[in-house]
């Protein structure tokens, strides 16, 4: 039948689309797809060897950490964040995480980029303090 | 209380109770071999399915009209509801796959005060239809970022796009939105809950509703419900997740077996429901996503004044037509008196003639 040849046409091309990914990958990038993300520790931050909160919680909690270090800061005037070891930090992006995480580039980045991610940080924060004085 | 969708509910709260302590147990399994197997049967079954619709014959010319059909000139006609050339009947599948025309057109009977009977409009399940499928696609598109890297501009611009609205609830200790709210995935989760209510609630739509209908919405109101989970709520490990999607797309997971550590169940409980749907998809009433395509009511060119449409299946019949029939029998027939069209001696001087 005459229609047959269409039917056979969109199935192709429907199974090319759901496949796209597959074919990509394979096909045009011939395996060559960029590796993980590898985030890179400053000296100053691989010696303090842990973060404000555990590094598990950092990987997943850090965009809710510092909406929560914001609001208080902005509406409360908190400027004291005190972890359960009983250490106590500076609510700041860019004077406490910034300080050991000073290559923007390199740590934020990376994951962001890998994951798509666009946060918006950077709309008012400068990205690295310490360069820009120099 | 009906089985159908209890046990429909049941089965999707199994496969998340499998997922949940088999995953920590199995990564392997239900990180590597399931996704596999439920993609190789989408592909084959969707396949197949197809394949078998397309050897199928189409007997009859059967297109619904919605319209007048051409006829004179001076008759108007419509083209669009009532095609007459492939072309018309292009626009009305893509105004039908592209807008749910058919849906739209959606009626509700009922008795007005008077006692008369009225047809209502009743859009709701187009409306609610419209916004299930569209979301859909989109939550689709958007899930690209984890199978491409680096993640192309275009996928970046429907992400953009579909995060326009910055929803951000901070109250300590309440925060919402703050990897940026997706509509998509929050008008899924409403439109298939809609969908879901309407069938439970109208006694009408309850009656015709099987258990085949309810599973698929729960199923995919659990990949919805654990996709915001996961967004929003109990936050999992991206990075890792990436890469194992990564892994799986470019088949490097079939080298190693291996998943990194850190995912957390919730994305097990997710993927297995979309490997699922995948895998249930070729055997259910979701190939209607291929089926409306080759829906002839809505396919055929409505020309069957014009074009005589020959049914494939006619066994081709011996025929003996009445003019060879005469011209069997016409010496008989003419001394039996009967009456003839062609009278003998004219027959062999037409014969002659020849």
């Amino acid at each position: 039948m005459s229609d047959k040849k269409w039917i056979i046409l969109g199935l192709l091309i429907f199974m090319v689309l759901f496949l796209s990914p597959f074919l990509y990958n394979v096909l045009i990038k011939a395996g060559k797809a960029a590796p993980m993300a590898e985030l890179v520790l400053t000296p100053k931050a691989k010696a303090a060897k842990e973060c404000v909160m555990p590094t598990p919680y950092m990987r997943t909690e850090h965009m809710q950490l510092l909406d929560e270090w914001r609001l208080k800061v902005v509406r409360g005037a908190q400027r004291d964040f005190t972890n359960a070891q009983g250490k106590t930090f500076e609510m700041s992006l860019t004077n406490t995480c910034l300080d050991c995480h000073s290559n923007k580039a390199e740590f934020c980045d990376r994951c962001h980029n890998y994951a798509s991610v666009r946060p918006y940080c950077w709309d008012c924060h400068l990205d690295n303090p310490q360069g820009e004085m120099k | 209380m009906n089985k159908f969708y209890l046990s429909s509910l049941l089965a999707v709260l199994v496969l998340a109770l499998i997922a949940w302590v088999g995953a920590p147990a199995l990564p392997w399994l239900f990180g590597i071999v399931v996704p596999y197997l439920a993609v190789l049967c989408f592909v084959v079954g969707v396949s197949r399915r197809v394949m078998g619709w397309s050897r199928s014959a189409v007997p009859f010319a059967i297109p619904t009209t919605g319209g007048q059909q051409k006829s004179f000139d001076w008759i108007k006609s419509n083209k669009i509801d009532n095609p007459s050339t492939k072309f018309a009947v292009v626009i009305r599948m893509a105004l039908e796959i592209l807008t749910f025309r058919s849906l739209f057109r959606n009626t509700r009977m009922r008795m007005t005060p008077e006692g008369r009977l009225a047809y209502n409009m009743e859009i709701f399940l187009w409306a609610g239809a419209l916004a299930f499928h569209y979301a859909f696609l989109t939550t689709l598109i958007r899930h690209m970022r984890f199978f491409l890297e680096p993640v192309p501009w275009c996928i970046q611009l429907i992400e953009n796009v579909d995060s326009f609205f910055r929803v951000e609830i901070s109250y300590n200790p309440i925060q919402f939105g703050l990897p940026g709210i997706y509509m998509s995935g929050l008008v899924l989760l409403g439109a298939v809950i809609f969908l879901f209510l309407r069938r439970v609630l109208l006694s009408k739509v309850r009656y015709i509703s099987l258990a085949s209908d309810y599973f698929p919405l729960f199923l995919i109101m659990g990949i919805a419900f654990t996709g915001i989970l996961m967004r929003y709520f109990n936050k999992v490990d991206l990075i890792a997740i990436k890469e194992l999607t990564m892994n799986l797309v470019t088949f490097k997971a079939l080298l190693s077996f291996k998943v990194p550590a850190g995912i957390s169940p919730l994305f097990f409980i997710h993927l297995l429901f979309v490997s699922t749907l995948l895998a249930y998809f070729p055997f259910s009433k979701l190939m209607h996503m291929g089926g409306v395509f080759l829906s002839p009511t809505r396919n055929m060119t409505a020309n069957t004044r014009e074009v005589r449409h020959v049914n494939p299946w006619n066994y081709p019949v011996k025929v003996h037509t009445y003019a060879a029939y005469e011209n069997e029998f016409r010496e008989k027939m003419f001394e039996a008196g009967l009456p003839l069209e062609i009278m003998p001696e004219d027959s062999t001087a037409e014969e002659g003639k020849e």
